[in-house]
């Protein structure tokens, strides 16, 4: 078993505990500690749509070295399945959807923001043995394909892309969220998946990513913000004003995002 | 059990609150859940070919993994049961495993060993252009795997509770070893077989974990109750109240139907 393939192992089981705890390592300080004298403590909850997952966890390193006495606790999963519990009551400081559908779910969003984009890619596996090269070689019965479900936003945007292209594809699995699409073909067990290009790039080589033509992708676009009885209405802003501040939007960008 | 009556016993401070509390525990969530359970479009849901197809898709596979369970399950069970052999503790820890594993880890490993990069699936699929995830086989795969230990589990203990004596005099007078097995063994451990099975249908029924890490989610295919129950709770809460709903009215005949096992006692 090769080491990525190990790493997937451990992608999947994360992805299975939706909880996650953001801070592992030590972030050594950052010199722009501009705002750690206010009062910014305890714990910060942001619910974030699975393909902000890697971003958000090093913005949240970022956020924790500014703010030693706060401590950032994610939730990562479909914006779908975020929105259905907040809905529910689940005590979140911040919701950042993948779409605004699902933004608009949650009533207790206040005023949401734009703060990153994304664009779908087609992702095979390493070297694209099965030589995909556009969305309509999707189609192909051969090619077992796994798509997000429709309730997901990145699934939602693959049936965009899937409809302005003319394509049918008769997947093979419907999944929760668009990490499981990533690590069903990173897994090899799926042939090919449409996913965002961040995914792509935080797969690094377990995958190899095929750009879609721009008149048939949708362009995704991700709201966040601080939600009506927060727990940390103060931690929660914070958050959102790094989201947007430069060294936010540089970690996003790093991460494959693009941003407004 | 019989015998002298046993003394009332005194119940100590502390005791009786925290059953109290146990009790609540275990139930307010089923209160809650039947409180918003949509009793009036319970007929019309009930008509949803989607919902049917679901529940289909569940009885089918549940049921098959009962069967493979079964067959595969009572030989073990006797073996376990009746014969010495080198391992066979490390054969049963084996064989028990899926009973405390996380089934989201059972899943992962069922990929590696029946997936298309598997150990065995690899082999399976080279040769066949097949294989097992993304399939209702599949499904019943990643069901069996973690509902068969139920089964062996009941069946073993059954074997080793009864009197040996009665297959002992049924050799005596000459009956053939299969002629026991069958009229004699299987009757007399018939009611912890049908507790195990029972158990291991239930468990079949509610399996997620496994299911969706190894079979995916694809409805009419491998997507069962538990699935959408998980699914429908973003796009169609009731829906998922209700289906959760069957789901619990099914385990309330499991545990009817086992009430000598568990319900029993005075």
């Amino acid at each position: 078993m090769s080491a990525w393939r190990v790493g997937m192992l451990v992608l999947v089981l994360a992805t299975a505990c939706a909880q996650s705890p953001a801070a592992r390592s030590a972030t050594p300080r950052t010199a722009t500690g501009d705002t750690a004298g206010t009062a910014i403590a305890g714990d910060v909850t942001v619910f974030a749509a699975a393909s902000l997952t890697d971003a958000f966890e090093r913005i949240g390193q970022v956020f924790e070295a500014r703010h030693p006495d706060a401590t950032v606790r994610f939730n990562f999963a479909g914006s779908q399945r975020l929105a259905a519990q907040i809905v529910e009551g689940a005590p979140a400081d911040v919701f950042a959807s993948a779409d605004a559908r699902q933004m608009e779910a949650v009533e207790a969003a206040n005023a949401p923001v734009t703060f990153a984009g994304n664009v779908l890619q087609i992702v095979v596996e390493p070297g694209n043995p099965r030589d995909v090269t556009e969305l309509g070689d999707l189609g192909d019965r051969d090619i077992t394909v796994v798509l997000a479900a429709d309730e997901v936003p990145a699934g939602r945007y693959a049936r965009q892309a899937l409809d302005a292209a003319g394509v049918t594809v008769a997947p093979v699995s419907l999944e929760t969220d668009v990490r499981a699409v990533l690590s069903k073909v990173a897994l090899g067990e799926a042939d090919a998946g449409i996913v965002y290009a961040s995914d792509v790039a935080a797969a690094g080589d377990a995958v190899t990513g095929i750009a879609i033509a721009r008149d048939h992708n949708p362009a995704a676009a991700y709201p966040a913000a601080v939600l009506e009885g927060a727990p940390n209405p103060a931690g929660g802003q914070a958050f959102l004003d790094l989201l947007t501040s430069p060294e936010g939007q540089r970690v996003l960008r790093d991460a494959g995002f693009s941003t407004p | 059990m019989t015998g002298a009556p046993e003394p009332r016993p005194v119940i100590p401070a502390g005791v009786g609150v925290l059953s109290v509390l146990a009790v609540l525990l275990l139930t307010l969530p089923l209160l809650g859940l039947a409180s918003r359970t949509p009793w009036a479009d319970i007929p019309q849901l009930l008509r949803d070919p989607a919902v049917l197809q679901t529940l289909r898709l569940s009885l089918v596979a549940s049921l098959s993994a009962l069967a493979l369970s079964t067959v595969l399950g009572v030989p073990l069970a006797w073996l376990l049961a009746r014969v010495e052999f080198p391992g066979r503790r490390l054969v049963r820890a084996l064989a028990v495993l899926p009973m405390v594993l996380p089934p989201v880890v059972g899943g992962v490993a069922l990929l590696l060993a029946f997936g298309r990069r598997g150990l065995i699936g690899q082999v399976l699929f080279d040769l066949t252009g097949w294989s097992l995830p993304f399939t209702t086989a599949g499904v019943v795969l990643a069901e069996t795997f973690v509902a068969m230990p139920f089964l062996l589990v009941s069946v073993e203990s059954g074997l080793r509770t009864m009197d040996r004596r009665y297959e002992e005099a049924a050799a005596t007078l000459g009956a053939s070893r299969w002629t026991i097995l069958r009229t004699v063994t299987l009757p007399l451990t018939a009611p912890s077989l049908a507790g195990g099975m029972a158990l291991c249908w239930a468990r079949a029924l509610g399996e997620f974990g496994a299911t969706i890490s190894f079979a995916g989610n694809l409805p009419g295919r491998t997507q069962t109750m538990p699935l959408a129950v998980y699914l429908e709770l973003e796009s169609n809460p009731p829906a998922a109240y209700l289906l959760s709903f069957v789901l619990l009215v099914i385990s309330v005949a499991v545990l009817l139907a086992l009430r000598d096992r568990y319900l029993g006692q005075p």
